[in-house]
Formats: structure tokens, sequence, C-alpha cells
């Protein structure tokens, strides 16, 4: 069991607990987060999860494996730290995980 | 000769689904959506034959692929299923080619599409809902009430045909051009058709439809950017050096893709809460369910009822070998009522948890550009819709249209009811 934190684009905090293997946007989704609309369920096929990894994270959370670039690189509001929340699961490592939430999803 | 031809592929319209051996099944014959008697033909596919080879039809052999989470593999595999040459299941004649970016595979289906992604990003639509909403208001104050008229053309196409004129800064007084060169793209030629022959309506796209658009593209070229589509195709650095054919195909794209679905949407759900008198009072008792009623319109009318892939290699789904070359036919229409993904398919619920987990948009990087757009003139519609009238009751037959490609509607007679 770890924490991991989304940032809304208002600024306001929500920090929920995440079992091991779970994906940040199960996560969001589990809790009625805000920004997180995971159209296609999970499956890296519509980019509607779209978050900014914290800075600080990057390193753990790595970068967008090939598919996943391939659909977020079509998205204007697309930065350095862009991921797709279905593509991060959670495990003891990211415990404390933050995660900004982008003004829309497309 | 050219009835004859077409007789030889009807054979499934007006029969049980039951009645003809799968091997014969030919789920793209136009009759079948017309008279909205597809689904029965779908749901057997899907439950005896999901990925299902046609040996021959108007268009020769092609794969259907029926269920949702193939048409998932599918899609998220573009390396395998091709774009190219085309998403509809005609080939294209070698002296008409055009392009079009939803026709494309990477890199340069990505670079296109990059450069007019923005005019129907989310903050820009935020600032175009104001002057959505007052063109909505303006249309439904200027219609009787108790009286009978065509909702397709007075609300449907209309309001779609603004929404297009403002997208593309086209003069406005000219706007019904932008539909009529849509429809004559998706019409199917037939006799007493809106065209006739292939011929006929590349005649009318490469001597109306260009030249219009090329005296705009010319005005716009020399003048600073704006914010409308053809102003960000001409200032577009992957765009600028378009062919005319490639010109012609992207403007098609996105006069199609903002036109047929949306409009058909806009009928599909006045048709759908009429069908659903329960679904309709829930609206009336709640609007504030208008953001998922939309979705959930979308699914439900599925307003392109598929896209086209060409496999690039030899590959295998769900057990069936796929040759290099072979068309596949990923139905929407049958994976938005594939219950193994959305409970209750055949019912139509304005309050779905996840309404928009559905197909009708795609999924993948050719995913619907508009969808954001498409969802916001729908959602201002029934928020203005609600405002004034009690009902808009459907009082006659619907009249659908003959295309296994476009689903929608010709005719919806309705009247208003006040409140």
């Amino acid at each position: 069991m770890s924490k991991v934190t989304f940032t809304l684009f208002n600024g306001e905090r929500q920090t929920y607990d995440a079992a091991d293997g779970v994906s940040v946007m199960q996560v969001g989704k589990d809790h009625n987060v805000p920004g997180i609309d995971a159209d296609c369920g999970g499956e890296c096929n519509c980019a509607t999860c779209h978050v900014y990894v914290d800075e600080k994270w990057m390193p753990k959370v790595g970068m967008p494996h090939d598919a996943e670039e391939a659909i977020m690189s079509l998205n204007p509001d697309r930065k350095p730290n862009s991921r797709l929340s279905c593509q991060i699961k959670m495990s003891a490592d990211l415990d404390g995980l933050v995660v900004n939430l982008p003004e829309f999803q497309y | 000769m050219t009835t004859a031809v077409q007789k030889k592929y009807d054979h499934m319209y007006g029969k049980d689904p039951y009645s003809i051996p799968l091997e014969d099944y030919d789920v793209s014959q136009p009759e079948l959506f017309e008279s909205n008697t597809m689904w029965g033909f779908f749901d057997r596919l899907r439950k005896e034959d999901p990925v299902h080879y046609c040996k021959d039809s108007e268009n020769g052999p092609y794969w259907s692929v029926t269920k949702f989470k193939d048409i998932m593999e599918v899609e998220g595999n573009p390396e395998v299923y091709s774009s190219e040459p085309t998403i509809s299941l005609v080939e294209p004649r070698e002296d008409f080619k055009v392009s079009m970016f939803i026709a494309m595979d990477e890199p340069k289906h990505g670079e296109q599409r990059r450069t007019v992604q923005g005019v129907v990003a989310p903050a820009n639509l935020a600032r175009m809902e104001p002057l959505i909403r007052e063109r909505v208001c303006g249309i439904l104050d200027s219609l009787p009430v108790n009286e009978t008229f065509n909702w397709v053309d007075k609300v449907s196409i209309e309001l779609t045909t603004q929404m297009l004129a403002t997208l593309f800064d086209f003069p406005f007084e000219q706007r019904r051009k932008l539909t009529y060169w849509s429809d004559v793209a998706t019409t199917v030629p037939a006799p007493g058709a809106l065209v006739e022959s292939i011929e006929e309506r590349q005649g009318i796209l490469i001597n109306e439809c260009l030249p219009a658009f090329t005296k705009l593209w010319n005005e716009r070229v020399n003048a600073p950017p704006q914010f409308d589509l053809i102003s960000m195709l001409a200032h577009g650095e992957s765009t600028r050096h378009m062919q005319p054919f490639e010109f012609l195909g992207n403007l098609m794209l996105l006069i199609i893709g903002g036109n047929d679905t949306t409009r058909n949407s806009l009928s599909g759900g006045v048709l759908a809460l009429n069908e659903n008198p329960e679904q309709y009072q829930k609206l009336r008792d709640n609007p504030g369910l208008i953001p998922k009623l939309v979705p959930e319109i979308i699914r439900w009318q599925t307003p392109l009822t598929f896209m086209r892939r060409t496999a690039t290699q030899d590959t295998i789904l769900r057990g069936k070998r796929i040759k290099k070359g072979d068309k596949v036919v990923m139905w929407y229409v049958s994976g938005n009522r594939d219950e193994e993904v959305i409970d209750r398919p055949y019912e139509f619920i304005i309050d779905r948890e996840n309404p928009r987990h559905h197909l009708s948009f795609g999924f993948g990087i050719h995913r619907c550009m508009g969808n954001r757009l498409a969802e916001m003139q729908l959602r201002v519609v029934w928020e203005e819709v609600l405002k004034r009238f009690h009902k808009v009751e459907v009082v006659g037959k619907p009249v659908r249209n003959y295309s296994p490609f476009i689903k929608g509607f010709s005719d919806l007679p309705v009247q208003l009811r006040p409140l």
C-alpha cells in the first residue's frame, strides 16, 4: 500500500491509498478525481487520463513507452513530464507520488 | 447493368439473420442500414464468428471485426493495421487520389493532425461556446410550435452547418454549400441519388469545392495567421505545401467529420428520447444529466458505423489468419452493442456510470479530433431545448440513410410542445 496525490488544475490536492499494481488512473477513477476521464478504460488508447508527473518523481516513474508516446504526441498540451496515468502502476517505490492534472483532457 | 450488379449483393435485406449461412454474410449492404435491420446480423456475428471473413461484396472481400475489445486491439496497432490507402470500403481510384490525414500513417498523420488540432482544443472551445449558444438559441427561437417540420433540416443540418462556417470562417451566407459538398462526398452513387456516379462526384468536388477553398486559402496565406482552419492549414509548417488533392482531402475530412456525425447525433438523440419516454422524463426532472446524456446519445447513434484498416503483414486476430493487404473493417456500431463491455447495451440509459466508454469516436492515434466540440454542441442544444420545450415529439416515420457508413437520417418529422 502506498499513497498518491493528485493536484487538480485549481490547485486542490487529493491524496489516496493505492494498492500495489493498481494504476494511478484507476486510483483517480475510484475516487472520482475530476479531470481523469479514461475513456478507453486503461488501454493506452485514448490519452484522456493525461497527467504531469511532479518533476522530482520523473526519474522513478520513467519515460513513456512507444505506444504511449505515439498517442500523447498528438496532444498540444504535452510537456516533457507528461504521462498517461493508466500506464503508471503504483508500488512501494512510488509511495508519495504527486501528479498534476492538466486543464483539459482531449 | 449497374442495377443488376447491385442486386447481386442485397440478399441480406428482409431476411432472418439465422436463415443465411455465416459464410454468405455481407453486413456492408446499405439496405440493412436504411431499414435499421443490421442489428441481428451483428448480434449473430459477435456470438458465433466475431472476426468474420466476407468472401465477396460490392467492394470485394473484407474482414468484419465486431467485438469491442477486438476493435480496440486493431485500433491500438496501427503498424499492423494501416489507415492507408483509405478508411472506407471503396478503393481509391488511380486518377483521383485525395489524401487526408485520417487515411495516413505515422509520421505524416501526426504532423498534419497537430497542425489543426488546436482549433478544437478545449480552451478554444470554451471561448467559442457563447457564440455557439447564441446560434443555437437563434435557431430554436425561430422554430414553429405545434406544427410539423423536419428536425434534420431545420435544426441538425442548420446548426452543424453554422458551426462549420464558423470553424472555416467560410462566407456565412453560402454556408449550405458546405453541407452540399459533404453530402456529395458521402452519398453512395445511385440512379436518382444526389450524385449518380463517381465521376459526377469528382466533377463537383474538383470544379466547385476545390476552387472555392483555394480562393480562401490564397486570401489567408498572404494575411496574418488567424484562428480558423483554412488559415491554420495555410500557415502550418506541415500543411502549407500541400498539393491540391491533399488540400481537398483534408478539407473534406474536416467538413465530413464536423458535419454528418454531429448532425445525425442531434437527430438520433431526439428519436432515442422519444422511443424511451421514461428517460426523457428523467432528463426533464434532472437537466444536470445532460453531460451523461450526450455521450449516451453518441454511443446509441454511432454516426459513423465503421472505420477500415488494411493489414500491412500476415497476422492473427482471435485465431483468424488475416493476410497482408486484407481489408479489416472495425464495426463500431456492433462494438457499441457488445454486452461483454457495455451493460444492457440495447437500452438507452441517460445516467450510465461510465458513458464515454464507447467506440463512436474510435480509439488510438486516429481517435476523433473533434470529440469535445461535438459533445459541446450537443450539450448546448439540449440545455437550450429543455429551457424552451416540454417535448420535441416525433410525429412521423424517420427516413434513414442508404449507407453502411454514415448512419443517420434525412427526415425526422417532429412537433414542438411548449413548456
